[in-house]
């Protein structure tokens, strides 16, 4: 019996690769595996083919030539002389920005909902879910189009805020016109000596970082408690004020003011980013708000009995052992829903908005008909902000994981 | 001792296969694809075509069919710009039985639906035209609205058979992107309309103005161009449809809103006082708007050719809807009459149809000047002059060579 056994291992046949249990499942993987690569193999030659039929084999080159077109909002110098491939720059920027300012308002957002949607308060309570599933379950898209028609049939015209009989009237003494157009706020300009403003404002956060880790210290070591606060707040405002009027005042303001068709001067935030971004940030924040509530639902309820039977207050208790026990809870959706909102940016057409969706996949395409290069540029793009983003959440997911001694 | 740690999902350390990684991978990552500008429709026409043997001839049609129904389970974005896998575009058009045209989403007068949501218009007329000439029946037309930016991949794509949608011939859309333009039916240019309020005069006066765009078009370039060359500021919001800048445009999130001027003329009628906007004199482009179709199929693009020409011809010969039934009857005096209508030779064989094919065109919305003044002549609310769209012999451009 064990001879018999021992040849059997020895000797191998081909047939075993089926009838054998033992290299059964490797045979399937790899006949699995060759034929996705087949499938996939004919699948590309099949569309080089197809586009060399048509007389446009894939080719990259008109990324060289002048765009032709202009993009209204741009972070990088760019006129209608420039590349396509600097236009796809702009629009990538464009794509980033909405999608960084989208994610800081929508973890805001969400976090302060989820935390009010478990409230004891029974009217919070039920506003916040009122909001969290009104938002859940309606199409981004008609979010982005609704903010964009309310903004623009609501807020005045630019032409309103002229003349003796005018409609509209700025605000904050004159330095904040809301138009239908976007938003126009004061722009700071820096003079000769504001650096040293800046230098010393820069030192004055240095300085609060390390006061607050000395009283930190303090506390873990005698248990004595510092006014950290009031001290840092301290530290923010009176060294920079102080060198900003004995330096005479360096840094001024560039108020909007209005010339000829539009407001001229300070920061001009278009209609459509403000919409794009509210729309995003508040269809996002209900699917955060749900992953934090579901974080702080993860958390034994024994640790607010804990927590409180020490002695410690509601919003200590939820600040100091609650919400950082949920965190590992909520963190892998939360990575998702970051995901999401970078890619429902691409919707950003939809008010206008000029995304890489708007520039590479838009009008780039359109004008060039280079549909499958700018596709899969277009793909590429996404694709590698994704995996950043996931990249990065991921390290922030490892470093507060529950470290197991 | 794992104290608390019992609460945690795993999410965030579990073992994922190879499979699941790569689904999320594509799940997580592949922005919405709406927004890429691809319909869903448009992306099945294209997948449903084969590689390029195909293309050959009929007797490939089984294989095309095959391929199909491999093709149909399988995928993705593989073929993007696969469009041209046919036997031939009318033998297509008529085993379908109705013609695919693309049209824009709505520009009174030149492609709108009307109350009963029949689509009507000038360029519609052409695709009613072509669909009497080809399957003697007017209204078996399958209309797609198309955007600024969608209309040529719909075309390249097969999911339309001519596109009639006041586009520009230029040069890169008939060399680079692969269409044949079949002609001209409307002499154009681009114009910029303001509110009266405004007070401006002229474009040149517009520096620092907001401008309501439509992308994906030629007028986007012109704009670009204008503006550069006079050195004179603009901020450009683009926009998808004539309806979206409309609501802009009224609404004051634009000054000013630039497209052809027989479009502003169009969109300008359906405002509710359209005497509150003017048109600036300047015409800062040519644009000759003109039914396209794809490179590679002669025998369609004669056909599309041909058949505008009738119309054109039609008016310059006196043929009109109320005389055609009698004409056709019998051969009249003028030979070229005979020809077109087909009471003598046989042109229509010669394009794969039979002699009454341009005849069909003709009663389907009378001839090209009855065409004009009934969608956008200045009978009609839009009321845009004959100008460079007169006949030749009355001083425009507008000129069929001769059927023989």
């Amino acid at each position: 019996m064990t001879a018999t056994t021992d040849t059997d291992k020895s000797v191998f046949r081909l047939s075993m690769l089926i009838y054998d249990t033992r290299y059964r499942s490797l045979t399937i993987q790899a006949v699995a595996l060759i034929l996705f690569m087949l499938g996939v193999a004919w699948l590309l030659n099949n569309a080089a083919e197809n586009l060399a039929a048509l007389g446009k084999p894939l080719s990259f080159g008109f990324l060289t030539h002048p765009a032709g077109y202009d993009i209204n909002q741009r972070l990088v110098e760019y006129t209608s002389q420039s590349t396509h491939a600097r236009a796809a720059l702009v629009g990538i920027l464009n794509t980033l920005l909405v999608a960084v300012l989208g994610c800081i308002t929508a973890t805001l957002i969400g976090v302060t909902v989820g935390v009010l949607r478990l409230s004891k308060n029974w009217i919070v309570a039920r506003l916040m879910t009122v909001y969290i599933e009104g938002f859940r379950n309606v199409p981004v898209l008609l979010w982005i189009v609704l903010f964009m028609a309310i903004f623009i049939e609501t807020f005045p015209q630019p032409r309103d805020f002229r003349g003796a009989d005018a409609t509209a009237s700025m605000y904050l003494g004159e330095s904040v016109a809301l138009t239908n157009r976007g938003f126009y706020i004061p722009k700071p300009v820096f003079y000769d000596g504001s650096w040293i403003v800046i230098a010393v404002f820069v030192v004055s956060l240095i300085g609060m970082w390390s006061f607050a880790r000395m009283a930190r210290k303090k506390q873990e070591a005698t248990g004595q408690i510092l006014p950290v606060m009031w001290v840092n707040l301290a530290i923010f405002v009176i060294p920079s004020v102080l060198v900003y009027f004995v330096m005479g005042k360096p840094i001024g303001l560039d108020m909007p003011v209005l010339k000829g068709f539009n407001f001229a001067g300070g920061f001009y935030m278009r209609n459509s980013l403000i919409a794009l971004w509210l729309a995003l940030s508040l269809y996002t924040a209900a699917f955060i708000a749900e992953a934090v509530r579901s974080g702080i639902q993860a958390v034994s309820h024994g640790q607010t009995e804990a927590a409180f039977a020490l002695g410690i207050r509601p919003g200590r208790t939820m600040s100091l052992i609650i919400l950082p026990q949920a965190l590992r809870v909520i963190i892998p959706p939360l990575i998702s829903q970051y995901l999401n909102l970078t890619k429902n940016s691409s919707l950003a057409i939809a008010v206008g908005y000029m995304d890489i969706t708007g520039t590479l996949g838009g009008i780039t395409l359109n004008q060039t008909g280079r549909e499958m290069e700018s596709l899969l540029m277009l793909m590429a793009c996404y694709l590698t902000i994704s995996l950043t983003v996931s990249a990065i959440m991921n390290w922030y997911n490892e470093s507060i994981k529950l470290k197991e001694r | 001792m794992r104290s608390d740690a019992g609460i945690l999902p795993e999410s965030a350390s579990y073992h994922r296969s190879i499979g699941d990684c790569v689904l999320d991978l594509m799940v997580r990552n592949c922005p919405n694809l709406r927004a890429l500008g691809i319909s869903m429709r448009g992306t099945k026409t294209i997948l449903a075509f084969g590689p390029k043997s195909s293309r050959k001839g009929t007797d490939h049609q089984e294989e095309v069919k095959m391929k199909k129904s491999v093709f149909l389970g399988a995928l993705t974005v593989a073929g993007l710009a696969a469009g041209l896998a046919s036997a031939g575009t009318m033998d297509d058009v008529k085993a379908k039985g109705f013609l695919q045209c693309g049209v824009s989403t709505g520009l009174v007068g030149f492609a709108a639906p009307d109350a009963n949501g029949e689509w009507d218009g000038f360029d519609v007329s052409v695709c009613r035209a072509i669909a009497a000439a080809v399957l003697g029946d007017a209204k078996a037309v399958k209309f797609t609205p198309t955007t600024g930016k969608t209309r040529f991949t719909a075309l390249a794509s097969g999911e339309v058979d001519v596109l009639a949608r006041n586009t520009t011939w230029t040069f890169s859309r008939d060399v680079d992107l692969k269409f044949t333009f079949i002609g001209v039916n409307y002499y154009d240019g681009q114009g910029f309309m303001v509110p009266k309020a405004l007070g401006v005069a002229s474009a040149k006066d517009l520096d620092g103005a907001t401008v309501c765009i439509q992308t994906g078009t030629t007028t986007e370039l012109n704009l670009a161009d204008y503006f550069r060359a006079n050195n004179i500021k603009y901020e450009p919001v683009p926009i998808e449809t004539n309806a979206e800048a409309q609501q802009q445009y009224l609404a004051g999130a634009c000054d000013v809103y630039t497209t052809d001027a027989s479009g502003l003329a169009a969109t300008r009628a359906t405002f509710e006082n359209p005497g509150d906007h003017v048109l600036l004199p300047e015409i800062i482009s040519k644009e000759p708007l003109g039914p396209l179709v794809r490179h590679g199929d002669d025998q369609w693009a004669d056909l599309v050719k041909w058949t505008l020409n009738a119309l054109i011809s039609a008016e310059e010969l006196g043929v009109t809807s109320a005389n055609l039934a009698e004409m056709s009857k019998a051969p009249g005096n003028n030979p070229e009459i005979n020809r077109l209508l087909g009471t003598e030779g046989d042109l229509g064989s010669m394009l794969g149809l039979d002699k009454a094919w341009a005849a069909r065109a003709i009663a389907a919305g009378g001839n090209y000047g009855e065409i004009f003044a009934r969608n956008i002549g200045e009978a009609t609310s839009i009321g845009l002059a004959r100008g460079l769209n007169a006949q030749w012999a009355n001083g425009g451009l507008i000129y069929s060579p001769p059927f023989r």
